[in-house]
């Protein structure tokens, strides 16, 4: 007897019992199961939801092996000093580098995907519903938006919250209102401020070292624009990645390659990033324009945030990111095609908005996202009732006819 | 006068077993049988018992709600069996046929100079008003509400179904008599689409609107083309035929004579010489499948195409409406990792490692399996793509989960049949059960709104 036939055997024999959903879980991970159409069409597309979620972490898997090796190139940087000329494979491509990454980072995804995955299974027996799959994103888009030496203990209660307050409470996968992903970040930051922020969190042993003889750091470079000061990353570095930040977040190139993928595969909406792009640039041309028009003195706390070159803005930070993996989240973005755009533009336009004018925390995407994440159901509103409109408008030209009772007739008699 | 019409939403499933442009006599059945779900709302009263004899054109059964309404035997025969299900709700009903068919021949109403009233209680005396559907609601039209427009839709886009050009080849007589008693129900026109480059019979007949439509699926499909020639509003009523029942209805009209004789495409991937048949309403399908032979053991047949059709049995009888019966393998079997390696030989509406963007005009080989399990709605945007109405799919559907009367009306269902939903429903990543949602809706919204 084959596994295949095993296994059936052990899916008849858990059918109707409370364990069901763990054990379909696991079954269905490995095969496709042998449901076939009870209702309407009898012939489906090849795509569900498990495909779905596979396409959008196979898109986040650069960023993940970037983040990385990125962690190692932070920390050895930090303590050694950056090299004088920089070779992809001599300094950033390298076995210790990885090593660091594989000691810091994949302990991130490891709780994240253990505790988010048990959660989920815990409620899907308790509810008696099969496991959904949303936790697959969310799980691999969490380890990559929070800073490499962020505590597993923080991370674990982190989750458990975002988890059970940002979805299940609402009914699971597709019914919540936040980004779960997103959620879990706003708690680490509002929880442990000190550990999602400053110039230590961003490197690895950063927390650890500090105050001792060996002390490293490393600034983002928004932490560096929001302070007024100067920051040491050439344009290349922040577009290839190179710079302290969140695991995930640094590397522009690949988050544009996993956006196209995404885009071309259609699993993410790209109304949703041209016009997050748009508003990105829109808010800072006009911050731009407010100190070229000379409005704004130098002294001023926003000076330097606001004379940043306008574009700069989408290279730096977790804006791309946030842009192209988070404001795309179907669920908790708005639904209608013309909706996306507003939505889009609205975070990008808010995220700038809200770098710039809280230099205490000068990420402001994730904000923004969720923030917009609330109105999307108001933008679709209105956008659907564009549509009522439209049909109440042909309703004034309706042609009714009255049932063919002697009421007709005798209407027919008096116009004869 | 013509009017193009150009669909650019949608998506076109080609399949493998297209039926052949050759007509084929099937074997005479000997038993025939009504299936009761054909007649969606229709409460069944007995007008005949068990072991009567009853003639082709006679009528079996009528309305509750409109005594008016009968509903006529296809053949001439003993009313073998009446099927009950739950609550003594009657299923199907079964006739044996006569070797010798019988028809009653009604006395035909005068086209030119008798009043719709006289056509109208013509046709619900003889079995005709069946033919004819409603929208809103997608059921038999209310005799007593006059529509603003008759549509019909001469072109088929859906996946292996029958093509009418083909089927209709030679009825013009027919049809020309269905559309002249039609347009004395109506002071509206009689909208008849057909595709662009057909060489539909539709073509030569007076008093029609002809409309010309090119597009992917579902430009064929009449709430399509409702919707881009003149939508239903609330409060409306637009009614809706096949142009293969328009030929039973001419016929009808013409010689007074309720010949239930239809050509059926036989088609599918399991069906080894997919062809056209010559059979009746209610036959034996197996009277004609096992002619063209079937591959394989397991498959599933279906009552009409592979969208919209109903499942039946290889002991199954051609439903009321269905010119097209399919036959394409059950998919029942598990696959090693099927939901993350890549995909060749599936349609999909996506790249997500799918492939059959590549060739679009590649014929599939498609199974019943689902694909995936039954999930919440997630994913947003993609309904729209191949839903060419000026209706938001996604937001009617959950109005109608949530059976909100309101914004099911604001949303425009009254414009919608299930069929209309088959294609979203197709490439649902969430395996929702569209047409079923949208079915609920609508009985809900008739039973509170009447």
């Amino acid at each position: 007897m084959g596994m295949k036939e095993k296994l059936h055997q052990l899916k008849l024999k858990y059918q109707g019992k409370k364990m069901a959903p763990a054990f379909n879980a696991l079954h269905t991970f490995l095969y496709m199961p042998n449901e076939t159409t009870h209702s309407g069409s009898h012939v489906r597309a090849a795509d569900d939801l498990k495909r779905t979620m596979n396409t959008v972490i196979l898109a986040l898997v650069p960023c993940l092996l970037f983040g990385m090796f990125n962690a190692g190139y932070q920390h050895y940087s930090a303590i050694n000093g950056f090299p004088e000329s920089f070779s992809l494979f001599d300094h950033f491509l390298t076995w210790d580098n990885f090593w660091v990454g594989v000691t810091t980072v994949l302990p991130l995804v490891i709780v994240s995907y253990g505790v988010g995955l048990a959660i989920e299974f815990l409620f899907a027996v308790i509810k008696g519903h099969e496991v959904e799959e949303g936790y697959l994103v969310t799980g691999m888009l969490v380890p990559l938006i929070i800073p490499v030496d962020t505590p597993l203990w923080m991370l674990a209660i982190a989750i458990a919250f975002g988890v059970v307050i940002g979805k299940e409470v609402f009914g699971g996968t597709g019914m919540n209102i936040l980004n779960p992903a997103l959620t879990i970040r706003a708690f680490l930051f509002f929880a442990y401020p000190t550990w999602m922020s400053g110039d230590k969190v961003w490197v690895h042993e950063g927390v650890e070292r500090a105050g001792t003889a060996d002390a490293i750091s490393g600034e983002t470079v928004l932490g560096s624009l929001a302070q007024g000061s100067d920051y040491a990353y050439s344009l290349s570095d922040m577009f290839y990645g190179f710079i302290p930040g969140s695991v995930g977040e640094t590397s522009t190139l690949l988050i544009i390659l996993g956006a196209l993928f995404l885009i071309f595969s259609k699993i993410a909406s790209w109304r949703i990033m041209v016009s997050a792009v748009a508003g990105a640039l829109a808010m800072g041309l006009i911050f731009n324009g407010i100190v070229d028009a000379g409005w704004l003195p130098e002294y001023s706390k926003f000076y330097t945030l606001m004379n940043f070159p306008y574009w700069q803005h989408l290279v730096v930070g977790g804006l791309a990111f946030g842009i192209v993996f988070m404001a795309t989240d179907p669920v908790t973005g708005s639904q209608t095609n013309k909706g996306k755009w507003y939505y889009g533009f609205f975070i990008g336009f808010l995220s700038v908005m809200i770098r710039v004018f809280n230099p205490g925390y000068p990420e402001g995407v994730f904000l923004a996202i969720l923030l917009m994440n609330v109105f999307a159901p108001t933008i679709d509103h209105y956008v659907v009732r564009g549509n009522i409109k439209r049909r109440l408008k042909r309703f004034k030209t309706a042609t009714i006819y009255p049932k063919p009772s002697d009421e007709v007739d005798s209407l027919k008699t008096e116009t004869a | 006068m013509s009017k193009d019409i150009r669909i650019r939403k949608g998506l076109n499933i080609n399949l493998v077993g297209a039926a052949e442009e050759t007509i084929s006599k099937a074997v005479t059945s000997n038993v025939y049988a009504l299936n009761l779900d054909d007649f969606h709302g229709i409460t069944p009263k007995m007008l005949i018992k068990q072991g009567d004899e009853i003639r082709a054109g006679e009528a079996i059964f009528y309305n509750k709600n409109d005594e008016e309404m009968h509903f006529v035997s296809p053949v001439s025969g003993e009313l073998v069996e009446i099927v009950r299900g739950a609550r003594r709700k009657i299923l199907t009903l079964k006739i044996l046929a006569d070797k010798e068919q019988d028809y009653i021949i009604n006395k035909v109403p005068d086209l030119d100079s008798d009043d719709g009233e006289a056509i109208k209680s013509y046709l619900l005396q003889c079995g005709g008003w069946a033919f004819i559907k409603q929208r809103p609601y997608d059921i038999i039209a209310d005799p007593s509400v006059t529509p603003k427009a008759i549509f019909v839709s001469a072109y088929s886009t859906a996946p292996l179904a029958a093509d009418p050009d083909f089927t209709l080849k030679g009825k013009e007589q027919e049809i020309q008599a269905a559309i002249m008693g039609l347009s004395k129900l109506t002071p509206g026109k009689i909208h008849v689409t057909v595709g662009k480059s057909s060489r539909s019979p539709f073509s030569g007949i007076r008093g029609i609107e002809l409309h010309k439509i090119s597009g992917p699926h579902p430009a064929g499909l009449v709430g399509t083309q409702i919707n881009k020639i003149d939508p239903v509003n609330k409060g409306e009523m637009v009614w809706t035929l096949s142009p293969q029942d328009m030929v039973m209805l001419g016929e009808l009209l013409l010689t007074g004579k309720f010949n239930a004789e239809r050509i059926v495409a036989l088609a599918g991937s399991v069906i080894k010489e997919p062809k056209y048949y010559k059979t009746k309403i209610g036959a034996e399908i197996s009277t004609f499948l096992y002619a063209s032979g079937v591959n394989e053991d397991r498959f599933r047949l279906i009552n009409g195409d592979v969208l919209t059709g109903t499942k039946t049995h290889t002991e199954g009888h051609l439903g009321f409406y269905n010119n097209t019966v399919t036959a394409i393998p059950e998919g029942d079997d598990y696959e090693f990792f099927g939901w993350n390696k890549p995909v060749f030989n599936k349609i999909s509406s996506t790249r997500a490692l799918t492939f059959s963007w590549l060739q679009p005009k590649k014929k599939y080989d498609l199974d019943t399996n689902t694909n995936g399990e039954h999930r919440a709605f997630v994913v947003t945007g993609r309904y729209e793509e191949v839903f060419p109405l000026d209706i938001y799919p996604l937001q009617l559907l959950k109005a109608c989960m949530v059976k909100d009367l309101d914004e099911m009306e604001q949303l425009g269902l009254y414009e919608v049949a299930p069929e209309d939903f088959s294609l979203t429903e197709f490439i649902c990543i969430s395996k929702q059960p569209h047409q079923q949602i949208i079915r609920e809706g609508l009985d809900l919204l008739q039973k509170e709104l009447g």
